[in-house]
């Protein structure tokens, strides 16, 4: 090496030639031509990309879990571009108001969709439905799920191992420890739609959110005879059929020994809620019911004679 | 390869089979383990013979099901079962013991079988047969060869591998040579030349004995082997006796085997030469705190709670009871549920030793690897399956699991190796049947 150098610089033959400076040449050389190099084939291979994707991806809430239907933000940016209307595209964590700031970016129509949250479909607490064994695996609810059907009587139910708890990124669902059952979060929930999936039994499902945030559902999953279920759980689905019978607007339909209600018919005249021998049937977020006053009863008196 | 050798416990080892007494009702599950569950072609009200058909098989993988007492249906309704699910099931009181015409009830050893292959394929196929070995297969699937496929040797599952577990090799030392017979029968329908009976050394009266007895069978040939768990698994047998390996995703008639347990060929001599189809099996109830381990004749249909019954009573100081062995039983959640055909023991396990110990972390030690008999990695594929990675557990190898549980018992962390790969086996198994609908 000192050779080379020496051939080059001829001024530096009569001084000690240094490691430490050859190093330090060698290296420097070596980063200048691959600097040069990197710039040329940065240049040439260039990927071009739309520079609006990279203005919806600003607008985005940057939550990238999925909710969307696509891989992360970006790639719900991508597709935005890319599409002709923003029709079928949804951000359910930024909701309208995010949707109305992209669909300025690009020019198109924003639609809007009515918000929606997660809801827990069985009622099924440690006091309701008793636990008639005693599970000893692995706390994971689809890992019991693949094993048996779980504590209780009632297969259908909660298994209260919390897979949806670990699978919300938005920490808006939590198991009660008293109750062993997922409560929701209304304030953090984004309807990202994770803890429908994590749920092995099919309990969580997204729900209109409701003026004032009020919903009426059935929160049983039970198909099973009425008998059955009710003897396994107090507050089963017993498909008698008094909701359907009484909703003035057809949102109910029973089917598989379980009633539903569809959340785009409901008016929240909760005369169904009122009706149900199990109390199957929860309304959230209501007023407490007017109580009506009796009329205070005069007592019969006996005359004395 | 790989393997482990639990300690054998076979408490109940040498004891004569006993017959249990009949129930006052049995509830005979019209779903089977594996396959669509049978047509129920009784109702409300029928009197029933034993012997008798209650079930249709579904589909070319169901099987039939017969009524294994006589007396009279009182409901045709849900049952649970040991999953946790009620299931439909036939539910009959008993009323005496009588069989159907037809069927031969006496013991007497018939030897000669005259019927043709597709004949004997018929009565096996009529009788119900599933495979005793646990997975309960329905025995005319297996001996079906798919078309260019040939089996060239048949091997005789009597290993019983399972500690606790002692019905096959009871079985082996009362009924030697109706099984021979059976082999014989067998052999015939798949038009082999060579049968081996696999037998692990710690049965050395059953060797004897049906060492004995094969002399008079030209073709059958009894194969001692070293004890070793899980040598049971069909893939591990054909490996261990004629040295052929299954490749991975592939069944055993691809090198040309046919594995067939030992309870299923004594069924098979009964359906072909007796006419009488599958309904009453050999149930070890065992245990360290069993007051009784012994072997017993228990009807399809009778309540575990009543076989516990007979034997003694459930010990007071039972933490959990297992249906099957220790390693791939699972636990019942209630005794409240009936005999099916699959159910090989009731095992009583003592409180202390049986909850689980708390789970640490893996130590990349390869105790797992080094006992696992499918060749995978299962510390790998617990770690895959914890963080959801179902392609890469599916490039692992993952549907090869035979759930044997060597790598749970093995691991020195106490990590819950075989629930998250079933875990994996599962959602990877629906991936790929999604997978091949689509394609159609």
């Amino acid at each position: 090496m000192p050779r080379l150098y020496s051939f080059f610089c001829p001024f530096l033959i009569n001084i000690k030639m240094n490691i430490i400076v050859i190093a330090l040449i060698t290296l420097g050389v070596i980063a200048a031509v691959s600097a040069v190099i990197l710039f040329f084939v940065a240049k040439k291979f260039h990927v071009f990309e739309d520079p609006r994707i990279d203005e919806v991806e600003e607008a985005l809430p940057a939550a990238n879990c999925g909710g969307c239907g696509f891989p992360g933000c970006r790639g719900f940016a991508n597709a935005c571009v890319s599409a002709d209307s923003l029709e079928k595209l949804n951000c359910p964590v930024g909701g309208n108001e995010t949707m109305k700031k992209v669909a300025d970016i690009l020019g198109k129509v924003a639609v809007e969709t009515a918000p929606t949250v997660a809801v827990v479909r069985c009622g099924g607490t440690c006091d309701h439905r008793p636990r008639t064994s005693d599970y000893d695996g692995v706390k994971h609810c689809f890992i019991a799920h693949n094993l048996y059907s779980g504590e209780s009587g009632c297969s259908y139910g909660c298994l209260g191992l919390g897979d949806c708890e670990v699978s919300c990124e938005f920490d808006a669902i939590h198991i009660n420890p008293v109750s062993k059952l997922p409560e929701v979060d209304e304030e953090k929930c984004t309807s990202c739609g994770a803890c429908v999936k994590a749920c092995p039994k099919l309990l969580i499902e997204l729900r209109k959110k409701g003026p004032k945030s009020r919903r009426i559902y059935v929160s049983c999953r039970n198909e099973e005879r009425g008998p059955i279920a009710k003897k396994n759980c107090e507050v089963s689905c017993i498909a008698c059929g008094k909701c359907e019978k009484v909703c003035p607007h057809e949102a109910i339909t029973i089917s598989n020994n379980l009633a539903f209600i569809h959340d785009d018919k409901c008016k929240l005249c909760r005369k169904c809620v009122e009706v149900c021998p199990t109390n199957a049937i929860v309304e959230l977020n209501f007023p407490p019911r007017k109580v009506k006053m009796e009329e205070p009863l005069t007592p019969k008196v006996e005359l004395v004679s | 390869m790989g393997g482990i050798h639990p300690k054998e416990n076979k408490f109940s080892a040498g004891k004569k089979i006993i017959v249990a007494e009949l129930p006052k009702q049995v509830v005979i599950p019209l779903s089977h383990y594996i396959g669509t569950p049978s047509e129920a072609v009784v109702k409300k009200g029928d009197l029933v013979k034993a012997g008798q058909l209650i079930g249709k098989a579904n589909g070319f993988i169901s099987a039939n099901v017969h009524a294994s007492v006589s007396g009279k249906v009182s409901k045709v309704d849900v049952q649970l079962d040991a999953t946790g699910y009620r299931r439909p099931a036939v539910f009959i009181d008993v009323e005496g013991d009588e069989w159907l015409e037809g069927i031969d009830c006496c013991s007497e050893l018939i030897r000669e079988c005259t019927l043709s292959t597709e004949e004997i394929k018929k009565r096996i196929q009529d009788a119900g047969i599933v495979g005793l070995g646990g997975a309960t297969f329905p025995a005319h699937v297996k001996l079906s060869p798919p078309p260019g496929k040939k089996a060239d040797c048949l091997i005789i599952n009597a290993v019983e591998c399972e500690s606790y577990l002692t019905n096959d090799h009871a079985l082996m030392l009362e009924k030697g040579e109706e099984i021979m017979v059976g082999i014989g029968i067998t052999m015939k329908v798949l038009d082999v030349k060579k049968a081996y009976i696999g037998i692990e050394n710690n049965k050395p009266d059953a060797i004897d004995h049906l060492g004995k007895l094969a002399k008079n069978y030209p073709g059958v040939e009894i194969v001692p082997l070293k004890v070793r768990y899980p040598q049971g698994g069909e893939k591990q047998l054909i490996d261990a006796i004629i040295r052929r390996q299954v490749p991975s995703g592939r069944i055993p008639i691809e090198v040309g085997a046919v594995v067939q347990n030992v309870g299923t060929i004594f069924a098979i001599y009964e359906a072909v030469q007796k006419n009488k189809p599958m309904v009453e099996r050999v149930i070890t109830v065992t245990g360290k705190s069993a007051p009784n381990p012994g072997n017993y004749w228990v009807r399809v249909g009778t309540m575990l709670a009543e076989v516990a019954e007979v034997s003694g009573g459930v010990p007071a100081d039972t933490g959990k009871i297992v249906g099957g062995g220790p390693m791939m039983g699972r636990s019942f959640m209630t005794l409240d549920i009936p005999t099916a055909k699959g159910s090989a023991g009731i095992l009583y396990i003592k409180r202390e030793e049986a909850l689980r110990k708390p789970i640490k972390n893996c130590i990349r030690c390869t105790k797992c690897v080094t006992v696992c008999p499918m060749g995978l990695e299962p510390f790998l594929l617990m770690n895959q399956s914890e963080r959801n990675m179902w392609p890469e557990m599916e490039a692992n190898r993952t549907m090869d699991c035979i759930e044997c549980g060597s790598c749970s018992y093995t691991c020195p962390s106490n990590r819950p190796l075989l629930d998250y790969i079933r875990f994996g086996k599962t959602t990877v198994g629906g991936i790929i049947r999604n997978r091949v609908t689509v394609k159609k």
